[in-house]
């Protein structure tokens, strides 16, 4: 952060809530950043000389005669490769005891890529995770959460799925992560043998609330650096988004804002989608490609935070514990992958899309099952079939510790299909039945 | 004399202005910051307070910074060129911007001042015209351009002098005309409109006579839209809209599609600019990107101009529309544009309605769709512009403001289903609960009873009532289980599942069964109705389970097959046999 020769101070606070702090100032512009009482602040609102702060740290303790001074420019970050393997907090400072990095001055929360310059997504990124890979494949460039309740191993999945992945850069925002986590992510680094290739912003729970706010643009400005100007592949892994979005609803409820649904701002849908539009596959090559959490109270996707999330990432990975198998599964109904299409059948064997559908379709018909069995009806010879499917499928394929090739996870589709079912009842195309069917 | 302000408040980008003297609600202002000039809207005055909204970020903005009015609303420019184009919601050409990120007030040209395009006129001296005659045409790819007498000139002309036939370009001035007061006005290729407000210019707004064909059996038989008319797909998300959407975009029987992409996902759009130039228009053989224009403002675009995005795209629909062609409007979505309009209302702390919404949203939603239609032109012949927006409800719940305030406004109604979708079954709109009230408009019965055959609207009802019918069934099958009911109550389930899976379910991906053309969707109702109409005999429910399961599937591979190839009818021969195994 710049420090001018001459900075005026202000000693005369008009009003503070518990996020912000108002007070007579001139010459300030729109999202530039200040200090209260030592702590930083930004720019969120001005109406003739009265400003409005939002206090990052929290106002505790702010007095009426704080010292306020005010930078000249929003929030930046000193991008070089002396990022690579190091810790910061949610305002870019080193968390690890290193050095501070070098390099050039950028503003986060930059401009967005011109979709005309923007590439379609056409690279696998495989996982080894059949729950992911075989029915939601995912693709270099894409947008993506986990919805997971709180109690579901999501960070553990997320890392596997990091350190799994190929891709030259992984970027960590954690927001809210709790130290055990925190300290979870570091050693799973570490324990790979990754941490050269891996950048993170962490705000711990130990840490204001409205800190949050700067992690998302703090990571996607150093992952922009590295896709951009340096053509890598990069993921970026963003957890919990929704407790940034609680942090949103705080700052807007200081500002006396009209909440919307479930108590969140009107702009909600705006503010994620800034962050998760970054999501881009470059022209030159480079990529960066988003995996976020958005943990659910009870799996309830219909609250604002998850929902508008839906609407913005391409599609969603939803864990949930099967009391079947007593295994954690990625949920084939409630798991999208809007752009599996692009790399399914084209980077990956024909028979993928049809396997993926076939193996869906059956597992639902052994949900269809279990219901009759749960209200006590007889079953039939092919609902039986279906629950013995449905054991083998989710053990097999869905699974999370599961970690095979694509290949292996639709030969192990085709070897279900034929030990549970007749052919026709997979409702797959002949022509591919006859290549690849298991039935003898 | 312009009018001239200075900032005097900053909440995200609603900017307050205090000015200097007469301003126009919804004229525009350059703001101007550090030597860039960035575009916003008047939409509030107060006193000698403008509040505008910007439609850039208003980052590093200071009170003082001065302010011009420019003395017109948003305008989009039209002319030929607009096809295959990429604009901004502001009608910014995207492809012609330098640099991989937009550029804050960064304002390229929407259409190409050098190229030469190949003119022919049409009218010739001594000719009256008024608003939107044809003048003159040039070719714009294989679609004929017409060049008008622009929609803003009121009253009638004499044409003075006309160009001949040859090369021009845009701001060539190709006819004078003589107003009823001898002035003399030159004519060029192009012109500008206010985006909201509606361009006229047509004898009359009659209803629609006819259906836009989809190839996508469920619209086209099921809920057909007409040409010309209106249409909305409400759903969650995960449910398939989007693919939906572009299938409707690829098939539809349209001479231009506009697409609107609206606060949505930059890849849906890229997605469109990669794969259309490569798809080839089924009705004419031709490259879709051809035919094509797309606005989009996606959404991490600035807010403020996804509003602006669908007006532009419905005031260039309008324009071909005038030139007697058959238009076709998608807007993805519309809730996002309601969102904008809600940020906005909130931020001028204006009283909410519902939801949060702004009080007028219904108003502003049906005044939007009532710019759809088909026109009889001046000169007799026909336009139309189809609209069909998509609608994002909150929750997947349909009892919120804008699906609510759609529904009043929309003629057909898609209603993707969450349940459908997690079964795959694709496309997911619920046969029941989805309708289209162009099946009770009499122009539109007599016009399928020509086209396809007489009756095909009861053919069409009878399926529609067979498909609620297995759903009462499959409820009462639940509720009393496989053994408690009849045998009858699984047949006609079982029939309604044939109707589903064989007929209403469409793999959009399949080269061949993606597009069902209209006389083959007759081939197959016929031949579905008529396995319906037949009774079966069955010994146990297990038994009819799998003998529908077996026709179904003869059916599903028909239709991944080449209509009347030798795969067609090799699996018509075995669905025969099947059939000829169970009595009747």
């Amino acid at each position: 952060m710049a420090t001018k020769a001459y900075k005026k101070i202000y000693t005369k606070l008009e009003a503070i809530t518990k996020a912000t702090v108002s007070l007579k100032a001139a010459g300030v512009s729109n999202d530039e950043l200040a200090t209260v009482e030592g702590r930083l602040a930004q720019v969120v609102k001005t109406k003739g000389d009265l400003v409005t702060l939002q206090v990052f740290a929290g106002t505790e303790g702010i007095p009426t005669n704080a010292e306020v001074s005010f930078h000249g420019e929003p929030p930046t970050l000193k991008v070089s490769d002396q990022l690579s393997g190091r810790f910061f907090n949610a305002y870019g400072l080193p968390i690890d005891g290193g050095p501070e990095v070098e390099g050039e001055e950028r503003q986060v929360g930059g401009p967005s890529v011109n979709p005309y310059k923007r590439r379609q997504p056409s690279e696998l990124i495989p996982t080894g995770i059949a729950g992911i890979d075989l029915n939601n494949t995912l693709v270099s460039g894409q947008k993506i959460p986990f919805f997971a309740d709180p109690d579901q191993p999501y960070n553990q999945v997320m890392a596997d799925v990091a350190l799994r992945a190929d891709v030259d850069k992984i970027i960590l925002g954690g927001m809210g992560l709790s130290n055990d986590d925190y300290l979870f992510f570091k050693h799973s680094f570490e324990a790979a043998g990754a941490l050269d290739k891996i950048v993170s912003f962490v705000n711990t729970t130990e840490e204001p609330p409205v800190e949050r706010l700067l992690i998302p643009d703090m990571a996607l400005a150093a992952a922009e650096y590295f896709a951009v100007d340096k053509n890598e592949k990069v993921l970026v892994l963003l957890t919990d988004m929704t407790l940034y979005a609680d942090a949103l609803s705080i700052v807007s409820n200081r500002m006396d804002q009209i909440p919307s649904k479930d108590s969140m701002p009107g702009s909600l849908y705006s503010d994620l989608a800034k962050i998760y539009e970054k999501a881009v596959q470059l022209p030159d090559g480079g990529s960066i490609t988003i995996i976020a959490v958005t943990t659910l109270n009870d799996g309830d996707i219909t609250h604002a935070i998850p929902d508008n999330t839906g609407y913005i990432t391409e599609g969603q990975l939803f864990l949930r514990a099967d009391s079947d198998t007593g295994k954690v599964i990625v949920d084939p109904f409630r798991s999208l992958s809007r752009l599996k299409q692009l790399v399914q059948g084209k980077k990956t064997r024909e028979d993928h899309s049809q396997v993926m559908n076939a193996g869906v379709r059956l597992y639902a018909d052994a949900q269809n099952a279990k219901t009759k069995l749960e209200n006590g009806f007889d079953l039939s010879d092919y609902d039986l079939r279906c629950l013995d499917y449905a054991k083998d499928y989710a053990v097999e394929l869905l699974s999370i510790d599961v970690n095979i090739k694509i290949e292996e996870m639709l030969d192990t589709g085709w070897r279900l299909f034929a030990k549970h079912f007749k052919p026709e009842e997979t409702g797959i195309k002949q022509a591919l039945i006859d290549k690849y069917g298991k039935w003898q | 004399m312009s009018t001239f302000g200075k900032v005097t408040g900053i909440v995200a980008n609603l900017v307050t202005v205090q000015v200097d003297g007469p301003v126009a609600e919804n004229e525009l202002c350059y703001i101007k910051l550090h030597g860039t000039d960035l575009l916003a809207e008047v939409i509030k005055v107060n006193g000698d307070k403008a509040s505008v909204q910007v439609f850039e970020s208003t980052r590093g903005l200071r009170n003082g910074d001065s302010v011009e009015f420019l003395g017109r609303m948003l305008e989009a420019t039209l002319g030929p060129g607009l096809l295959s184009s990429i604009y901004d919601g502001l009608q910014n050409d995207l492809t012609t911007m330098t640099g991989v990120f937009l550029k804050r007030g960064e304002y390229t040209d929407p259409l190409d001042h050098e190229k030469l395009w190949d003119f022919t006129p049409i009218a010739k001296p001594g000719d009256k015209v008024i608003a939107a005659d044809w003048l003159g045409e040039v070719k714009e790819g294989w679609l004929p351009h017409k060049i008008m007498v622009p929609f803003s000139f009121k009253g009638s002309y004499t044409i003075k002098d006309i160009v001949p036939a040859g090369q021009y370009n845009i701001d060539t001035v190709i006819a004078t005309l003589t107003g009823e007061d001898g002035e003399q006005v030159p004519v060029t290729m192009t012109q500008h409109w206010p985006v909201k407000v509606a361009v006229k210019g047509y004898k009359e707004k009659p209803r629609p006579q006819k259906i836009m064909e989809t190839g996508l059996r469920t619209i086209d038989t099921f809920n057909p839209i007409a040409e010309g008319g209106t249409g909305f797909i409400p759903g969650p998300f995960g449910c398939g809209k989007t693919v939906l959407q572009h299938a409707i975009a690829r098939q539809g029987e349209a001479d231009i599609i506009v697409m609107a992409a609206c606060g949505e996902r930059a890849n849906e759009v890229v997605e469109i600019f990669t794969e259309f130039p490569e798809l080839i228009d089924p009705h004419t053989g031709r490259h879709l990107m051809e035919r094509t224009t797309i606005i989009c403002n996606t959404s991490n675009m600035p807010v403020a101009a996804r509003e602006a995005s669908v007006y532009t795209a419905m005031t260039i629909c309008e324009y071909y529309r005038a030139m007697g062609m058959r238009v076709l409007l998608l807007a993805d979505s519309t809730s996002r544009w309601a969102q904008a309009l809600r940020e906005m209302s909130n931020r001028m702390e204006e009283l909410p309605g519902a939801d949060a919404f702004p009080v007028d949203l219904s108003a502003i939603i049906s005044n939007f769709y009532s710019r759809a239609g088909m026109v009889v032109l001046n000169n007799g012949k026909t336009g139309a512009v189809t609209f069909i927006g998509t609608v994002s409800p909150a929750g997947g719940n349909l009892k919120e403001p804008v699906t609510e305030s759609t529904k009043k406004a929309a003629r057909c109604f898609y209603a993707l289903e969450q349940n459908r979708a997690d079964q795959k079954r694709y496309p997911a709109v619920n046969p029941i609960d989805s309708y289209s009230k162009y099946l009770e408009y009499p122009e539109i019965i007599s016009y399928l009873d020509a086209k396809i055959e007489k009756g095909w609207v009861k053919k069409v009802l009878k399926a529609k009532t067979m498909v609620l019918r297995g759903k009462e069934m499959a409820d009462q099958i639940n509720i009393l289980g496989d053994d408690g009911v009849p045998m009858s109550y699984h047949e006609t389930f079982w029939k309604s599942e044939l109707i589903d899976f064989a007929f209403l379910q469409q793999d959009a991906f399949d080269a061949v069964d993606g597009l069902c053309p209209l006389d083959r969707q007759k081939y197959m109702l016929d031949l579905i109705l008529d396995i319906c109409d037949r009774h079966f005999e069955f010994d146990n429910y297990e038994e009819c389970r799998a003998w529908f399961k077996r026709v179904i599937n003869a059916l599903r591979q028909m239709n991944f097959s080449k209509w009347g190839s030798e795969d067609f009818e090799k699996f018509h021969t075995q669905l025969n046999e099947i059939l000829s195994e169970n009595g009747n």
